[in-house]
């Protein structure tokens, strides 16, 4: 990776920190760092004012401000879920901020030239994946040295915030729309009126609620019936501002035969106060309409001894609601102090499929209780779910999931597989699988195995050359191949070094 | 290259002496072999060179060409020349033989601050040395060990042991397992590294291993001690006569 860098020629007006930090892999959590911007706070706490602020500062229109004051309302008569298996100290929601963004986006930039750099700068020291950041980055000759001119559109958000989407106009000559949601609402309100809400509720569970009152910002994406996205769609999303919730909403909607595949990307910078990040996905997918979505989580998962980091509590459904209709989540969860996600499928359509790769990687006193739901409804429906859990100093790592046969699902099939992989003898693992059954001639199969990291593996690589870490790196990696395969090629590299960089000091 | 001086060696964890006063030196260019009946400390031997856990040193020093051994890290040893054919390689699921093998040649070439070999390069070579033993493009591709019968574990790791170079190589029982054409493979792998420069210490209980790779040397180890050095002609006689006879004699 060194030597592409090494090789092009930087452009005028790319200063040299941007081309270090491209340069840069490996190191702590390296996103630790925190952008000096002019920030625009809303007052701390929450309240109708407070959503009525975010509607304004947004401009939006009447029926959106009654949707989010509806759900405000139901958010004052729910309670935290307590059946996670996570425990952190009690979150004041009043001790919050709701909003903040650059000053500098306080009128909205046209397009990305007008966008504050040291926001871009931020992006790009993100260096998530690296053939984007150079393109991003303006290095010349990053399209040849990176092979065929792949692509990808990428809308970034910075706290509240959506600060810029590229490649715009080339998507929309596809019919492809991909912009952040609150332009989408000014500019197509009846697609968002029509699917937002649609597959997770404004009362589904306590963050989706609170997330539909106080969301700011977040991507919006279209594909027009028969339209194969022509490029990679990605957001990043960066946490900056401190005490600061960040509540992004994305709404991705796959009309009948179209394909998409859409990459999320998170960080953020290292601070001593744990942030509140409760984020909503909801993606249609339409008769023969295919998605796939890859996250690589980062987020700041605290110190050694449990200090800062993100709670990270988020919703993420898709559901395949035409016939033949298929979604395909995979993630790779490294950071956070706590997580709590659930990426699910709900398989309406007949003959539609559902898929769940996951990573997640616990180390130190992170917690993370995650898994996946499969709700088969329709008829001849398949599910898969292979889950790879690494537990390692203090930590918590639960897989929790579900899948569901309702009576109508005849003949449909899930398999599930779970793998859990410890380091050290501090750590827990732990798999709590549900299954419902409604109909005969359905098929469910649960695979679970829970094993350590084996001395003499780690023995065996060292009297060959390997130092410990390195050791560990290969045999977690090797434990992980299923799902690193998922992943597209940009991530997948990327996803390698940061199962080794996340593991980091986890043994000896 | 190699010198043990009086080492004595017990388990960690009972206070049970397993090595008890072992010298031996081995030159470069040179074939050293060990034999002993079961339990005299052979295969201890071997780990306690390459640094496993869980064995305690109490006396006695291991030099590598001037190093002492004891103060490195395994994969230290391993960079510094040293090199043990395991007697039960171990399985590493999910992880490609050949992403292993570029992993264990690059970072020993990273820690003596040689350049790391190109994919391309460490491709031919892997090719040449894999046909050599007769090891197929899928073996290379299949995850280290993993469904690899006791013959294609034992290639596996003279394929390792050619691709690293070491300068002393320790061969733990790599004979046992395997029928008779297997056993010629390895042997022939092993005689076609022999050299001038690199020292061997091949154990094994048996002679018929020392038929294909013809030792200079032969020790008999005995209760964590080498209790009778000689030529090959040594281990025709634990052959003929057993253990035994020949232990006997010593005392």
């Amino acid at each position: 990776m060194d030597s592409i860098v090494e090789n092009v020629v930087v452009k005028d007006g790319v200063d040299q920190e941007t081309v270090d930090a491209v340069r840069e892999v490996g190191g702590a959590y390296k996103h630790g760092w925190s952008t000096d911007i002019e920030m625009e706070y809303a007052p701390k706490g929450l309240s109708p004012d407070i959503v009525k602020l975010i509607s304004e500062k947004n401009e939006e229109p009447d029926w959106m401000l009654d949707w989010r004051l509806a759900a405000y309302e139901r958010w004052l008569q729910k309670k935290e879920p307590e059946w996670a298996m996570v425990d952190y100290p009690k979150i004041d929601f009043q001790d919050q901020y709701y909003y903040a963004r650059p000053k500098s986006m306080e009128t909205k930039p046209k397009s990305l030239d007008e966008v504050d750099p040291k926001l871009l700068a931020t992006y790009e020291k993100l260096g998530i994946p690296l053939k984007e950041q150079l393109i991003l980055a303006g290095v010349d000759g990053a399209e040849e040295l990176t092979g065929a001119p792949r692509k990808v559109a990428v809308d970034a958000v910075f706290d509240s915030v959506s600060v810029g989407t590229t490649f715009r106009d080339e998507l929309l000559k596809a019919g492809v729309i991909f912009c952040s949601i609150s332009e989408a609402i000014k500019d197509y309100p009846d697609l968002v009126k029509k699917y937002l809400g649609s597959v997770v509720p404004v009362s589904d569970n306590y963050y989706a609620t609170l997330n539909s009152a106080v969301f700011s910002d977040g991507s919006f994406v279209y594909i027009p019936p028969g339209v194969r996205c022509p490029m990679e769609l990605s957001t990043y999303f960066r946490i900056n501002a401190e005490n600061t919730g960040q509540f992004e909403r994305t709404l991705i909607i796959a009309d009948k035969g179209s394909y998409v595949s859409y990459l999320e990307g998170c960080t953020a910078p290292q601070r001593d106060i744990a942030q509140l990040h409760a984020a909503v996905v909801e993606i249609i997918i339409e008769e023969d309409a295919e998605v796939k979505y890859s996250t690589v989580q980062n987020w700041y998962p605290g110190d050694e001894n449990g200090k800062g980091g993100i709670y990270n509590f988020v919703t993420k459904r898709a559901d395949c609601r035409g016939d033949r209709a298929k979604v395909m989540w995979t993630q790779v969860e490294t950071g956070s102090a706590v997580t709590w996600k659930y990426p699910s499928c709900i398989l309406r359509g007949n003959e539609t499929q559902g898929e769940f790769y996951s990573i997640a990687i616990a180390n130190n006193m992170q917690q993370a209780d995650t898994g996946t739901k499969m709700v088969h409804l329709g008829k001849n429906t398949k599910s898969r779910i292979v889950s790879k859990g690494i537990s390692a100093g203090q930590a918590q790592n639960t897989y929790r999931g579900l899948v569901s046969m309702h009576p109508r699902a005849k003949d449909s099939r899930n398999y599930t597989q779970c793998d859990s992989l410890l380091i050290g003898d501090k750590c827990g693992a732990h798999t709590v699988p549900y299954i419902e059954v409604k109909n005969n001639s359905s098929r469910v199969e649960h695979e679970a195995t829970t094993s350590k990291v084996d001395d003499d593996q780690l023995f065996y690589c060292r009297s060959r050359g390997m130092d410990e870490e390195e050791a560990v790196a290969l045999v977690v990696n090797g434990f992980c191949k299923d799902v690193l395969q998922a992943l597209p090629m940009e991530f997948a590299m990327e996803a390698q070094q940061l199962v080794a960089i996340s593991l980091e000091g986890s043994v000896g | 290259m190699l010198t043990i001086n009086n080492l004595h060696v017990k388990l960690e964890e009972e206070d049970k002496p397993i090595l008890k006063g072992v010298n031996l030196t081995v030159e470069a260019g040179k074939v050293h072999a060990i034999m002993g009946p079961n339990g005299s400390g052979k295969s201890t031997l071997s780990y306690v060179l390459s640094g496993k856990d869980g064995y305690e040193v109490t006396d006695g020093t291991v030099n590598l060409n001037g190093q002492d051994v004891f103060g490195m890290e395994p994969e230290e040893r391993s960079s510094a020349g040293m090199f043990l054919a395991f007697q039960y390689p171990v399985e590493i699921p999910g992880v490609g033989n050949m992403t292993f093998l570029r992993t264990a040649v690059n970072a020993q070439r990273k820690s003596r601050g040689e350049e790391e070999m190109s994919a391309a390069e460490f491709l031919k070579i892997v090719r040449l040395r894999a046909k050599e033993l007769k090891i197929d493009a899928d073996m290379l591709k299949r995850p280290v060990n993993v469904g690899f019968s006791g013959g294609e574990k034992k290639r596996n790791e003279i394929l390792q042991m050619a691709m690293l170079e070491p300068k002393i190589c320790i061969l733990d029982e790599t004979d046992s397992g395997l029928d008779v054409d297997a056993m010629k493979l390895v042997a022939d792998g092993v005689n076609s590294l022999r050299n001038s420069n690199r020292g061997f210490l091949v154990i094994t209980h048996y002679q018929r291993l020392l038929d294909h790779i013809k030792p200079d040397y032969v020790h008999i180890m005995a209760d964590g001690q080498i209790v009778k050095t000689g030529g090959p002609d040594l281990a025709l006689e634990v052959e003929n006569n057993g253990y035994k006879d020949l232990l006997a004699g010593v005392a």
